[in-house]
């Protein structure tokens, strides 16, 4: 019961992005396509589950007055290795997402967990918080991918619906602060509901 | 178990072996990943060369000669043979000059100097203006680069028609359209100077 309230507040209740307001620098830079935010955010679950396992783990032996410089080599290591992997495997997802992948290392929400929550709880809590978390920060990407893949292409992973050009504002910067700050309207309203 | 102790002992060591570690795991999975990144830029640069160039039997990655720039850097020059010989050259040139900065390309000269095609490799321009540099247009909606294609700049100045040349620069992406100019210049002014044309 316990493990499913530690899933579920990602999705919702505790969103990264639309409650929390974490992450903000990826989410609106690789947001101009659906599969784009989706690839970033899957990225970045399996960094956060990653590095919430292994730190949960270490919790105990790592000092107090050393833990952000450990947190941050173990969050690093995973990110190099998604870094890697992508290159090897995704190339065309690696050329798109380009220097986000490397920056996840500085993406608030992995060390925000770390801290609050992986420092101070059992290993499969914080396995399932980071899979939670990244879920939800999945869902918020992709869904906000969409919406500006939409307005801006009129298509949703690259099927198109629209005929023509698309309002191109939706795909450049201003577009990305636009739909999110609707979105987080909307579900603000869900939540209070 | 309680919390390890901020001692000066337990921070060096804790920190220590977390970084070998960490390390450790680095390296296998460098390691195992080393190779498909390489075959994949590989895979990368022919695609981008057999787009540019007349169709070729030798391996033009394997040939790669630089050939400096009148700046004082130099580009790769891919040759592309038939049997043994030339048929054209695909150089990878760039430009710093867009309007989102750095962009590369692949230009595939014939050895007479004719522009054969161009591919942009990287490019950072603006979705939906800048951006039409990339795509190839067909025989009835030709799109910026067409008219690149077959021209010989010798005879063709590659400058925007603001700038008195004959190219029809993309609407509201002047910059990105005098950027692509410099690429190209750039890749015909070194093969010229290389003595390649």
């Amino acid at each position: 019961m316990n493990q499913l309230k530690n899933f579920t507040k990602g999705l919702l209740k505790e969103n990264p992005i639309l409650v929390l307001v974490l992450g903000m620098c990826p989410t609106l830079a690789t947001t101009s396509s659906a599969l784009n935010g989706l690839g970033m955010g899957l990225a970045t679950t399996f960094v956060l589950l990653g590095s919430n396992v292994f730190i949960s783990l270490l919790k105990n032996v790592i000092p107090d007055k050393v833990r952000i410089p450990a947190f941050i080599v173990i969050i690093a290591t995973f990110v190099t290795i998604v870094d890697l992997m992508m290159q090897a495997y995704v190339p065309s997802l690696y050329s798109t997402l380009g220097i986000f992948i490397p920056l996840i290392v500085v993406n608030c929400i992995v060390l925000g967990r770390a801290e609050a929550f992986a420092s101070k709880n059992t290993v499969l809590s914080s396995a399932v918080d980071g899979i939670g978390m990244g879920i939800g920060f999945t869902l918020a990407l992709g869904v906000l991918g969409a919406i500006r893949e939409l307005l801006g292409n009129g298509s949703i992973l690259g099927h198109k619906f629209i005929n023509g050009d698309g309002i191109i504002l939706f795909i450049l910067a201003p577009g990305a602060f636009i739909a999110l700050g609707y979105l987080m309207a909307v579900i603000n309203k869900i939540k209070k509901v | 178990m309680a919390k390890l102790e901020s001692s000066l002992k337990n921070m060096m060591l804790s920190l220590t072996l977390i970084s070998l570690g960490a390390s450790a795991a680095l390296g296998f999975v460098n390691d195992f990943t080393t190779e498909p990144i390489q075959k994949q830029i590989t895979a990368k640069t022919v695609n981008a060369i057999k787009q540019v160039v007349p169709e070729f039997t030798n391996n033009p990655v394997d040939e790669v000669f630089k050939v400096a720039t009148a700046e004082g850097d130099s580009l790769n020059v891919y040759p592309a043979k038939n049997g043994e010989e030339i048929i054209g050259y695909a150089v990878r040139s760039y430009t710093n000059k867009g309007y989102g900065g750095y962009i590369s390309f692949m230009i595939g000269f014939k050895p007479d100097g004719t522009i054969v095609n161009i591919n942009v490799l990287e490019q950072k321009e603006t979705p939906g203006l800048g951006t039409k540099m990339v795509p190839e247009g067909t025989a009835d909606k030709p799109e910026f680069k067409d008219q690149f294609m077959g021209k010989n700049p010798e005879t063709f100045t590659l400058k925007v028609k603001k700038e008195g040349g004959p190219v029809d620069a993309i609407t509201a992406a002047t910059i990105s359209s005098k950027a692509f100019c410099d690429g190209v210049e750039r890749a015909y002014s070194t093969l010229k100077k290389g003595g390649l044309i």
